[in-house]
């Protein structure tokens, strides 16, 4: 079985299927090669490396961030991947989303959080890998692990821990809870329960993007949109049909498949025929591409690319993400199903401490600064629990608000009269 | 103009919509007649030309003309960017739908009928009808959801349920269901204009019916209000309350019941959430009676909900217990004999009248 995988070119296949445009088959051929190729059994994942040099097999150990830079270094040019404030500004996304998520579990032992909590643990190099290249009007899509993926678009942790809370002063005003991250000024569209759900959404925004450039004319608009979902999504019907549909418009859009191997307790290998997630971008004309997703500077390197195409107007792309929770599904789930031997295999390639590891070697960062910013990232979660229990809790009055966008709802406007009869209402209708 | 009077123009369809506003202007006295097919047809098209945000998708809505010709002429004229043609993938479509919504635009979401909006109804509820309140008024989702529902005529158990009483018990939707021309044209304008999710349910059947069409609502920029009932026949024994299809059988019915002797009162629903309960009770107080006719199933249906709001609200004005007729309780059978009889006809209603009428001593009518 393995065999067959190691010849698999994920992202060539397709393009003779596009007639339409010649360039984009250009372009994402040169897309193709700087990623990194998928080799490894059905089994086990391996490490895979972005290689701009010929792959060997790799060994069965698990290889860590800094042997392979050492080893591109080596072989290719000597730049780095990052600069100075980039892998900084990474160490502490990631940080924050690590330190925050821990504070939740505390915070649900002792009964301040409650109903389902999901916690991302162990993921963060994908949130930030992509997220922190998304400009302010771009959007994010999550699922409901969302509390990272909003922390990472910018949501402020005070906001999203009054939202836990269920306090007033919450994102949603306490109104959605865990899995219904929403919020209008940083473009993060939730936040929804169920698995599938949150990709058609993503479409309909990547849709809303290319219909402003193209029907109403706003030239400058190149917006692009993720959508984050988890293994167990990639064998739902709503994920085919968008795959379809994104590749058939040319959306701009990037289809992040987070393959932490499990949903709930059913294995990826148990649910799914085909394993590969990656291979499903190629049967609907668009690039599949696989990568680590414990490590951040490739999530990176990927996602540049990705998110680049989808700006330029070539399409989609589908990425798989190969990354773990180290915690369970959600605070009440025992977890019984994981081997041990595999959640330490994963622990070992934290993703923080490996970017750690990177910034050491590679002299971008001293052991002092990163422990500044661990000591920052602290207080920053201190403060947001504080804040979040000094909160009020929503006032009664506030159960029957915002069902709809109407103000007073069913038709009726601000001035209590039927909106229809309101001249401003019915005008701008142009002449039949 | 009750309604009342109606005739099947068979073969004769309105002009576009052009040329019947400068025929009207020379013949402004003589009241046109519209189908319903042609009503939403110039009301889609009006909406559309008014706001560029505005875009139509669905299966068969483009190069087809409309999977029942109510896109017909849309695609010529807008282009296949705000026409779209989709894949058969109700879950996707609707989705996207919403996330564009999300973003300002306002689609209009067509289901070829209602019975595949099941394969779409976590986007419909899940996502339209919720989201506002999930994100505390961030997210609004201006979106049209419309198709025709309800039976139609021989096509089986599996699209011929009506959804008005599923989509009406779910919070953040307005859920509409025009009879006539008129409310295809202003229900339709209406809800495209709404800044929440509408669930637009149309009828099959009535596409290819005529109503009269005053001026006012040939006019570009009438709108029907939301959630206000029509009182399309003024009465005082009996109340019937009706919507879609079932209008037209109640109107019928109340004309049988004129040569008996009994005045009913028809209620064109015109929208089921929200329900006008106002005009509902007020017509019970005066007629002391009440009759609900609905196509769908009988358990948990519109009718329930309007007997439990009378009951509420004017239990000492009734007379008599409020009858309900429904659709049979069963899968829609295929047999023509057994679909007439599985769905309300005129004389269902007549009886019920008359039962709902010689419960008790009738009252000396009040003027």
């Amino acid at each position: 079985m393995a065999t067959a995988f190691s010849t698999a070119k994920f992202s060539t296949q397709p393009f003779p299927l596009n007639p339409t445009s010649t360039t984009s088959h250009d372009s994402s051929i040169v897309f193709a090669r700087p990623t990194s190729q998928f080799l490894g059994s059905t089994r086990k994942f391996r490490l895979t490396s972005s290689s701009k040099f010929n792959l060997s097999r790799r060994s069965k150990t698990v290889v860590a961030v800094s042997d392979v830079v050492k080893q591109k270094k080596s072989k290719s040019s000597p730049s780095l991947l990052i600069t100075k404030e980039e892998g900084l500004d990474l160490y502490e996304d990631m940080v924050l989303g690590r330190a925050f998520e821990d504070m939740c579990a505390q915070m649900y032992y002792r009964g301040k959080m409650f109903g389902f909590v999901h916690l991302y643990n162990g993921q963060e190099a994908v949130s930030t890998g992509f997220i922190k290249l998304l400009k302010q009007q771009d959007s994010v899509v999550s699922t409901y692990r969302d509390h990272v993926h909003a922390l990472s678009k910018g949501v402020p942790a005070r906001a999203v821990m009054s939202e836990l809370f269920g306090k007033t002063t919450g994102c949603c005003r306490g109104q959605g809870g865990s899995m219904h991250m929403f919020s209008r000024e940083h473009n993060l569209l939730g936040g929804f329960a169920f698995i599938g759900e949150g990709i058609p959404v993503a479409t309909g925004a990547a849709f809303t993007s290319k219909y402003k450039r193209e029907v109403l004319k706003e030239a400058d608009c190149d917006h692009v949109t993720l959508a984050f979902f988890g293994d167990g999504t990639c064998n739902n019907g709503q994920f085919f049909e968008c795959l379809n549909m994104a590749a058939l418009w040319k959306l701009p859009i990037v289809f992040v498949v987070e393959n932490n191997l499990w949903a709930i307790g059913m294995s990826h290998l148990r649910a799914t025929s085909d394993p590969h997630i990656y291979k499903k971008g190629p049967a609907f004309g668009m690039p599949g591409i696989h990568v680590d997703g414990m490590d951040v500077l490739k999530v990176r390197e990927v996602a540049k690319e990705a998110i680049g195409r989808a700006r330029r107007g070539e399409g989609p792309t589908l990425v798989e993400c190969e990354t773990y929770r180290f915690r369970g599904h959600s605070l009440a789930d025992p977890d019984e199903l994981r081997d041990p031997a595999e959640k330490a295999r994963y622990a070992a390639r934290d993703p923080i401490t490996a970017l750690k590891k990177y910034l050491i070697e590679n002299s971008l960062a001293s052991e002092a600064e990163l422990k500044t910013i661990e000591k920052k990232i602290d207080e920053v979660v201190e403060d947001a629990v504080e804040f979040a229990d000094e909160s009020p809790v929503p006032s009664r009055s506030q159960l029957l608000e915002n069902v709809f966008a109407d103000p007073k709802g069913f038709g009726i406007g601000p001035d209590g009269r039927y909106r229809c009869e309101d001249p401003k209402f019915t005008e701008g209708t142009a002449h039949v | 103009m009750l309604g009342v009077v109606r005739q099947k123009m068979l073969g004769q369809s309105l002009p576009k919509i052009r040329p019947v506003v400068s025929v009207l202007r020379s013949y402004s006295s003589a009241a046109k007649q519209m189908t319903v097919r042609d009503a939403l047809n110039s009301a889609l098209d009006e909406e559309m030309s008014a706001d560029p945000k505005v875009f139509l998708m669905g299966e068969e809505v483009g190069e087809y003309q409309g999977a029942y010709k109510i896109s017909k002429g849309l695609l010529e004229k807008y282009g296949p960017e705000r026409v779209r043609d989709t894949p058969i993938t109700e879950a996707g479509f609707a989705g996207i739908g919403v996330g564009a919504a999300y973003y300002g635009l306002k689609p209009v979401v067509e289901f070829m009928t209602f019975n595949f909006s099941m394969q779409a109804i976590d986007h419909i509820i899940n996502s339209a009808a919720k989201s506002n309140y999930m994100s505390a008024g961030q997210m609004s989702v201006p979106i049209v959801f419309r198709g025709p529902n309800g039976a139609a005529a021989g096509v089986g158990a599996q699209h011929s349920q009506c959804y008005a009483a599923w989509y009406a018990s779910c919070p953040g939707l307005k859920v509409l269901t025009p009879y006539s021309s008129e409310d295809a044209r202003g229900l339709l304008k209406a809800a495209i204009r709404d800044p929440d999710p509408v669930v637009f349910l149309e009828n099959e059947l009535l596409y290819g019916e005529s109503f009269p069409v005053s001026d006012e609502v040939l006019d570009s920029s009438f709108c029907l209000p939301i959630g206000k009932a029509k009182i399309e026949r003024v009465g005082r024994d009996v109340t019937i309350t009706a919507f879609s299809r079932m209008v037209g059988h109640a109107l019928k019915a109340a004309e049988i019941l004129e040569k008996d002797g009994i005045d009913a009162e028809v209620i064109n629903l015109r929208s089921i959430r929200p329900l006008d309960r106002s005009t509902i009770n007020a017509s019970v107080r005066k007629t002391n009676r009440l009759i609900t006719v609905e196509e769908g199933f009988p358990q948990h249906g519109v009718g329930a909900e309007i007997c439990a709001s009378v009951v509420e609200e004017s239990f000492a004005y009734l007379d008599a217990p409020v009858e309900r007729i429904a659709g049979a309780d069963i899968p829609m059978p295929y047999a023509a004999n057994l679909e007439r009889i599985a769905v309300p006809q005129v004389e269902d209603i007549v009886r019920a009248a008359k039962r709902a009428c010689y419960r008790s001593v009738p009252l000396a009518a009040a003027a």
